[in-house]
């Protein structure tokens, strides 16, 4: 196969339609605006799969240089793209679940004010997306990551009026530019230990390396700051505040964060560097920690939330937790195919989620749904596939993933393996709370929803009886949900693994690959599959239990435990502490010291002071010229005479 | 021969009483002649000096203060004219239009 030249369009088309639609959207029609972004999305993922069908192995990876952008001395960095097996895979996940995504905007986003802008936004999230994992370069993936940064802060605070949006949008920012702090530093160290950012060079120069396994070297810090820039985008901790209050944004943003860009841009990026990562153990083992901290403390939060798209969002911290933990243990491939299966069923998870909250007029609130199963039987349907899905039942896209992850975490300690079951256990129970609070029992909600308080898009108000969706927003679900049944099948005998062995396995150092799936044998495999499956049917036994069986029973838990149910229900008050050790020494040591002290005591002091000076010398001085020939004549012979008698004392002396 | 300080006092004599004249007479045209008083005084220590050192220099500088005196005195004449013309009047007291 030739590589394929249109490679860089990719990119650039959803850009074009970021462009249309952002500069003439105003003026044209929602018809119009919907065909072109749907055309450009569509484009873009036609486009990838034509040349994922093209594409060979054996002319992997395949390189495109576009334009030079950045030529100084020996460094350089240009326009280029890059594809093998990882990003191949990347660029179908971000174009085919964002263009479902972009389907799905078309019905739930109609009544918006800001169609058109919502569209262009989308639009471009989809352009860095793509620049990201198409990037030949970190520098180049730096700039999608930076624009993933800045499309998400323009999607959050989508609603801009409203100002726990516009501060959610902003708290995403800001601590996503911590993260970025981070990853900007590792490139520092990088150019000046390697003098290049390209990826071939790059990896080929550091593959000279030995792993650090003693002490801690320049590779041990690369790779540590490179975690700090994924913490930050792929919400892990400490830096997972941003993630639940994004849910400020529209569903569709949600989805598309959560899905398909975004926080999987971390996941990518550690798989990526797999090379530094892996001659950098230190920085490995502090992946896996965190990402297994990460997993099973953001699934304890979701225990306790009571709104859907939170629930959803900590679910969502908690699976990024164990593609880290994935990718700590070494399991790289294994990472990235529960990013995909995750792409499948989380993407599936929002938007189902918001057409549950399209349906019943934008309450988010699941105590006040219940029931909608007979309202909305194709939400439920789908909603169903996914949370089965997610909770890793078999055969569904989840359980392979997962299991994967979990196998490939056994064979590295099983101290992750446990936590990463507990989690598995959690995340069952809490989706399956989920479904029965939405979908089970009767409807809890008020016939009529005059207030929009949350998710207000438009409708008129006597908002009657729950109803289904539309199927422009029904279409995309039906598709995920066909995704997240049989996607996991791609996992079958490792397929998935073997066809991103050469990325994973070429380079890596011969010694350190160890014999992972044949050491503990078939059977041992069995048994852990065997062990995360039944618990997970174990949380879905326990939600039934208690959100079907037995309502009034949560409440009671609820009170026994006090004070710790109330410390996960206020998610730890981790919001509380930063803002406390952060947030608050800042504003205040910035109002006190630098507002009061530097800029109004020093600057604005030294400027206003001296101004004053000037005009009060000034005030005396002006008496001076008064008009008068004779007074001015007088200075004049005073000056004078002061010149001669200096000029004569001085002669005398 | 008269010695040279009896020129240089009569010059400074000169000079001072220009200097008084202008500060203290309202007058425009009185004001203008005590400039005039002025130049002389300097033209006479010039001719002074000139006289006791045999330098022709001096000499030569008179002639060049009075041709500037005199120029000085048509553009003067003309301005103080002008500003009668319009003011009405030759008191340099009433004339500050450009007072602060």
């Amino acid at each position: 196969m030739t590589p394929n030249p249109y490679l860089w369009l990719i990119p650039i088309l959803p850009l074009a339609g970021a462009a249309i639609n952002g500069f003439l959207g105003r003026q044209s029609s929602k018809k119009a605006i919907s065909a072109i972004a749907l055309t450009f999305c569509g484009g873009a993922f036609l486009l990838a799969l034509w040349i994922a069908i093209g594409f060979s192995s054996a002319s992997a990876p395949y390189y495109f240089d576009l334009a030079h952008w950045l030529r100084s001395g020996d460094f350089r960095a240009d326009f280029s793209f890059y594809l093998d097996q990882l990003s191949l895979v990347m660029m179908l996940v971000v174009t085919g679940v964002g263009f479902l995504i972009h389907i799905y905007s078309v019905g739930y986003m109609w009544d918006d004010d800001g169609y058109y802008r919502f569209m262009a936004y989308l639009n471009l999230f989809m352009f860095f997306m793509l620049t990201l994992v198409l990037a030949k370069n970190y520098l180049m993936m730096f700039i999608g990551w930076e624009g993933v940064g800045l499309a998400s802060y323009l999607l959050i605070g989508f609603w801009f009026t409203k100002d726990s949006a516009a501060a959610a949008g902003k708290k995403a920012f800001i601590v996503n530019r911590i993260g970025d702090f981070g990853f900007l530093i590792a490139l520092f160290l990088m150019i000046q230990h390697f003098g290049t950012l390209d990826f071939p060079k790059l990896f080929e120069k550091i593959q000279t390396y030995s792993p650090e396994t003693a002490g801690v070297g320049f590779l041990t810090a690369i790779g540590l700051l490179l975690m700090v820039g994924a913490c930050g985008k792929s919400a892990q901790i400490p830096l997972y505040v941003w993630l639940p209050d994004a849910m400020e944004g529209p569903t569709p943003v949600s989805a598309l964060i959560h899905a398909a860009t975004m926080v999987t841009a971390g996941v990518y990026m550690v798989a990526r560097s797999h090379v530094i990562f892996e001659r950098a153990p230190t920085a490995l083992t502090v992946v896996a920690i965190i990402g297994t901290l990460t997993a099973l403390f953001a699934a304890t939060i979701g225990i306790a939330q009571t709104d859907i798209k939170k629930v959803l969002a900590y679910s969502t911290v908690s699976q990024l937790g164990y593609m880290f933990m994935a990718c700590g243990v070494g399991a790289f491939s294994a990472g990235i195919f529960h990013l995909m299966t995750h792409a499948f069923f989380k993407g599936l998870l929002f938007l189902a989620a918001g057409s549950v909250i399209h349906g019943i007029g934008g309450e988010q609130d699941m105590r006040k749904m219940g029931g909608l199963r007979l309202y909305m039987p194709w939400t439920f349907s789908v909603m169903g596939i996914a949370t089965l899905a997610i909770a890793g039942i078999p055969p569904l896209a989840g359980f392979w993933s997962k299991d994967e992850i979990l196998a490939q975490a056994f064979n590295t300690s099983w101290v992750y393996w446990l936590i990463g079951v507990v989690t598995a256990f959690i995340t069952s129970f809490y989706m399956f709370r989920l479904m029965y609070m939405t979908f089970g029992g009767d409807y809890r909600g008020a016939p009529a929803h005059d207030a929009h308080a949350h998710d207000s898009h438009g409708h008129g108000p006597g908002h009657g009886e729950p109803h289904e969706s539309p199927w422009v927003m029904l279409g995309p679900l039906v598709v995920l949900a066909i995704l997240s049944l049989f996607g996991g099948f791609v996992g079958w005998g490792n397929h998935f693994e073997h066809f991103l062995d050469p990325v994973f396995k070429a380079a890596a150092e011969p010694g350190m690959q160890e014999p992972a799936r044949e050491a503990g044998g078939k059977a041992l495999e069995y048994i852990l599959m065997g062990i995360s499956v039944s618990v997970a049917a174990l949380g879905w036994l326990l939600a039934h239990l208690l959100y079907s069986s037995r309502p009034q029973l949560p409440g009671r838990i609820a009170e026994s435990l006090g004070g710790l149910y109330k410390a996960v229900a206020n998610k730890y008050y981790v919001d509380e502490l930063y803002a406390l050790l952060f947030v608050k020494p800042l504003v205040d040591g910035s109002t006190t010291i630098l507002w009061h002290g530097v800029d109004q005591g020093v600057i604005d002091a030294a400027v206003n002071d001296s101004a004053d000076a000037a005009r009060h010398v000034s005030d005396e001085v002006r008496h001076m010229q008064s008009g008068n020939l004779r007074s001015y004549a007088g200075w004049v012979a005073a000056g004078g005479a002061l010149v001669i008698a200096y000029m004569v004392w001085m002669g005398v002396r | 021969m008269v010695p040279i300080s009896y020129y240089l006092v009569l010059s400074g004599i000169l000079f001072v009483c220009g200097v008084l004249g202008f500060l203290i007479k309202r007058n425009i045209i009185t004001i203008f002649m005590s400039i005039e008083l002025m130049l002389n005084g300097v033209n006479l220590s010039f001719v002074a000096f000139a006289a006791q050192w045999h330098a022709l220099s001096g000499q030569v500088f008179v002639f060049f203060v009075m041709v500037v005196a005199a120029a000085e005195a048509a553009v003067g004449l003309a301005i103080i004219i002008a500003v009668y013309r319009t003011r009405e009047t030759l008191n340099v007291d009433q004339v500050n239009l450009l007072k602060l």
